[in-house]
């Protein structure tokens, strides 16, 4: 055993070891590695830092040669975005790069500046009810109106967009600036591009940008927007005592994060820990048994289909890629309602005298478990199916002809041959398993919807657990479902710190994947 | 000798062919419970979609006698269909129209973006290509639902949060986050078929309609299935934006309704015929198109 943990100098010593040594060396190597690994980053930021300020130094050096270089056009575009480019030819980027320039200003105006402004705040006032009298029909009334002033939450959306437009207006500002002094000093000698070069690079040299503009913009609003607020909301007490625009929610630092760990009063007398431990641990866990049984059993489906000799392989497949075709909901909640305490399976089962109680499948929640597990594979074992078939079949046949000739046994062609081929070349299909598995809504929501919920003995239920109402077979995911969604008393912020844990999680999981994997890396090679 | 040998290999081989006889039985007896276990479920929609009543201990309808009605078996009817498009509780053939104008129309959509975003990464070269793929997986791994509600207060400031068609918007700017399989496949169209077409004074437009897409039909037609069938099964944001208003659900959120209230045991038939009505052409577009799926998933999603 000490043998094994020592360092191993050589390829060749590594290969003398046995499997178990194997295993414990490439452990402990792993772990011996971190410090040498950190000592590498670290060690390369001075020479990131000189790259990063030498190109921060040209820009100054850019903006610098503007002012003094600069005629009198070029200087302009210091405050009128792109007066140098539409003086010089370029008329059509002239335009846009003022017309943002006007958009700019009139947000900040009108919406921009007063977010920002309000953000270390967000807000002072928010639902105010006032009672007016009123005269209708000669009698005067009594009438309640109400007035909303301050919303947090719009005050933090739109910070975050002006923070955004700031930021393409710096980069907008510097591009036609630059270019303005590239475009005066080709002037000097009778050289310039024009509007119709312009139009021409958008085909050609600047397809990129014509190709990403819209993908890109979507990405920006309906993701990076969205994920830079739940990382924020995380900070506050947006719930359902903050509800905006009526009650307006505050910044309350750590407190999210900390009410999961602690073990006072409001987190349960540490019961809040326990369930958050018990739902990782199943979302871990269901990942992992998902993932490696739908990877192995699809595998070897598909190595079944593909045995010489065997007929109808089309139809087998076909057959069994159904599951794909129909849609989730529909396959999954037909199986539920098929497992369900009095469904068909539990009614035909006892008619026909095999059981004498109902089976639990999906309300005990060990049972649960492995059910959805197995129902999983329903579901999952035809895409690897699929995946395999192909690739499979490009592994040479004069490989496994030669381990036949030296008397290898079949399972020993499998775990020499095939497996290491196929792990080598579907590991980003198997971290993409993963990571999807970890946030796989449907197949829980649908099956079991979480259930059957937790027994507790205590009354002093955090309710972030008890109206979300979450169950044993919860992951995250669902649990932050129900907490944002279905429950009664909603906390956005406890469940965007549950979305940051799950981040974590997959962040950690795919590096580790990543790190190891020979596929993933010299993505150049495969071209 | 000569004779004894040949009686020997013939034995052999004979042998050699029983076994083969014998394993083969057992692969195909295997197959065949597959198969079987593979297709109860929806033997069992269909069946039960033709249910008058549901009764759980009953996996076929009856066929309908004086008899058997007496005795409260589930007889052959095909009412559940007609109830279907005619239930006053439940507007199946809005949520079916929802469902299909979103599907058509940000599948159209999403193709040409994906598409796009994905020839973009994987031939053009500009500095952000890197950091944007770095970054692209970075987001992925954030859970993407808890923007939902998000989502939800953007879609607000333009007053379109209650209306289903909104999907749409929200598919097509997730398009981008899917260019990993896309792109995989154009890795291996080899790159000296665009340098010949540049060389010939192609523009990167013209290479990418002319000279690519011709190549890859298969990931196009794969594309084109995957953005189809997506918004079909998609549950949450549907649910989140439908929040309970009857005309702006689509299918999935309106038939999980079917089941989700108390009286689920009386709109079970309807459910089954839903699911029928629902899955059957996706199925048929999807056997059709089979082909190309294969090669697509197997393209794009592995190096090989």
């Amino acid at each position: 055993m000490a043998s094994s943990q020592a360092v191993v100098e050589s390829n060749l010593e590594y290969l003398s070891l046995n499997k178990g040594q194997r295993i414990l060396y490439k452990i402990s190597h792993f772990f011996t590695s971190i410090p040498k690994k950190l000592g590498h980053f670290f060690g390369s930021i001075p020479s990131k830092v000189r790259k990063q300020s030498k190109g921060i130094g040209g820009v100054f050096k850019n903006i610098f040669d503007a002012a003094v270089e600069g005629n009198w056009k070029t200087r302009l575009s210091f405050i009128l975005m792109g007066f140098g480019l539409g003086t010089q030819h370029q008329i059509i980027r002239g335009v846009l790069n003022f017309l943002y320039e006007v958009v700019f200003i009139v947000f900040m105006v009108a919406i921009g500046g007063s977010s920002l402004a309000a953000l270390p705040s967000l807000g002072q006032l928010g639902q105010v009810i006032y009672t007016i009298t009123e005269t209708v029909n000669g009698i005067p009334l009594d009438v309640e109106a109400t007035v909303f002033y301050d919303n947090s939450f719009t005050i933090m959306l739109y910070s975050i967009i002006t923070i955004a437009l700031i930021l393409l207006l710096v980069f907008l500002w510097y591009g036609q600036l630059k270019d303005s002094l590239v475009l005066q000093r080709k002037g000097v000698i009778g050289k310039y591009t024009s509007d119709k070069e312009t139009l021409k690079g958008v085909l050609d040299k600047n397809y990129d940008k014509t190709l990403l503009f819209l993908p890109m913009l979507g990405l920006c609003l309906f993701t990076i927007i969205p994920i830079v607020m739940m990382v924020l909301v995380a900070f506050t007490n947006y719930n359902s005592d903050h509800m905006t625009p009526i009650k307006l929610f505050d910044w309350i630092g750590w407190y999210n994060f900390s009410n999961i760990f602690s073990s006072s009063a409001s987190s349960g007398n540490g019961l809040f820990l326990k369930v958050f431990g018990q739902v990782l641990l199943w979302t871990l866990l269901w990942a992992f048994f998902a993932t490696f049984s739908n990877y192995f059993l699809g595998m070897i489906m598909a190595m079944i289909i593909n045995i010489k000799g065997i007929k109808l392989k089309k139809l087998w497949r076909t057959i069994l890629i159904t599951t794909i075709a129909v849609p989730q909901f529909i396959s999954l909640l037909l199986v539920s309602n098929m497992f369900s305490d009095t469904g068909v399976v539990n009614t035909l089962l006892s008619n026909w005298g095999w059981i004498k109680t109902n089976i639990p499948w999906l309300t005990n929640a060990t049972l649960a478990k492995v059910m959805i597990i197995v129902l999983n594979t329903w579901i999952g074992i035809p895409y690897t199916m699929l995946i395999c078939t192909g690739l499979l079949m490009n592994i040479p046949d004069e490989l496994y002809e030669s381990a036949k000739i030296d008397g290898a046994s079949p399972a020993k062609m499998y775990f020499k041959i095939t497996l290491p081929y196929m792990l080598f070349v579907t590991t980003p299909y198997l971290i993409s398993q993963f990571v999807g598995n970890i946030n796989n809504f449907n197949v829980i929501y649908f099956l079991s919807g979480g259930g059957p919920s937790f027994v507790f003995d205590t009354t002093n239920i955090p309710y972030q657990v008890s109206s979300a109402g979450v169950g044993r077979t919860d992951l995250l995911i669902t649990w932050i479902y129900k907490m944002s969604v279905t429950a009664v008393d909603k906390d956005y912020g406890t469940a965007s710190v549950l979305g940051i844990m799950v981040f974590a999680v997959v962040a950690f999981f795919s590096l580790i994947f990543y790190n190891h994997s020979n596929s993933v890396k010299d993505e150049e090679e495969f071209q | 000798m000569n004779y004894a040998l040949e009686n020997q290999a013939k034995t052999h081989y004979r042998s050699h062919k029983r076994a083969l006889h014998i394993r083969n039985f057992f692969i195909y007896f295997f197959l065949i419970l597959i198969s079987v276990i593979w297709l109860i479920p929806f033997l069992y929609l269909i069946m039960q979609s033709f249910c008058s009543n549901y009764a759980p201990s009953f996996f076929f309808p009856y066929t309908p006698t004086a008899e058997h009605i007496a005795q409260g078996y589930p007889i052959w009817t095909g009412a559940n269909y007609i109830k279907l498009f005619n239930d006053a509780d439940y507007p199946f053939f809005r949520w079916y129209l929802n469902s299909l104008v979103i599907a058509i129309v940000s599948c159209a959509i999403e193709t040409v973006m994906v598409l796009g975003t994905s020839y973009a990464l994987s031939r053009l070269r500009f500095k952000m290509r890197q950091p944007l793929m770095k970054l692209m997986l970075i987001l992925g791994m954030f859970p993407g639902f808890l923007s939902m509600v998000i989502i939800y207060f953007i879609l607000k400031l333009v007053g379109i949060e209650k209306n289903i068609y909104s999907l749409i918007l929200i598919y097509i700017a997730g398009s981008a986050m899917q260019y990993y399989i896309a792109k995989g496949f154009f890795d291996t169209i080899p790159r000296s078929l665009d340098e010949a077409a540049m060389i010939d004074g192609a523009d990167k437009n013209t290479v990418f309609f002319k000279v690519i897409m011709p190549l890859s039909k298969p990931i196009v037609v794969y594309t084109i299935l995957i953005t189809f069938t997506a918004p079909w099964g998609d549950f949450m944001m549907a649910s989140y934006l439908a929040s309970g208003n009857q005309n702006m659900m689509t299918v999935a959120v309106g038939m999980q309704q079917m089941l989700s209230l108390e009286d689920k045991q009386t709109h079970f038939g309807e459910f089954c015929a839903g699911g029928v009505v629902v899955a059957v052409p996706i199925m048929i577009l999807f056997f059709w198109l089979q082909k190309y799926y294969v090669e697509g998933i197997t393209g794009g999603a592995v190096k090989g």
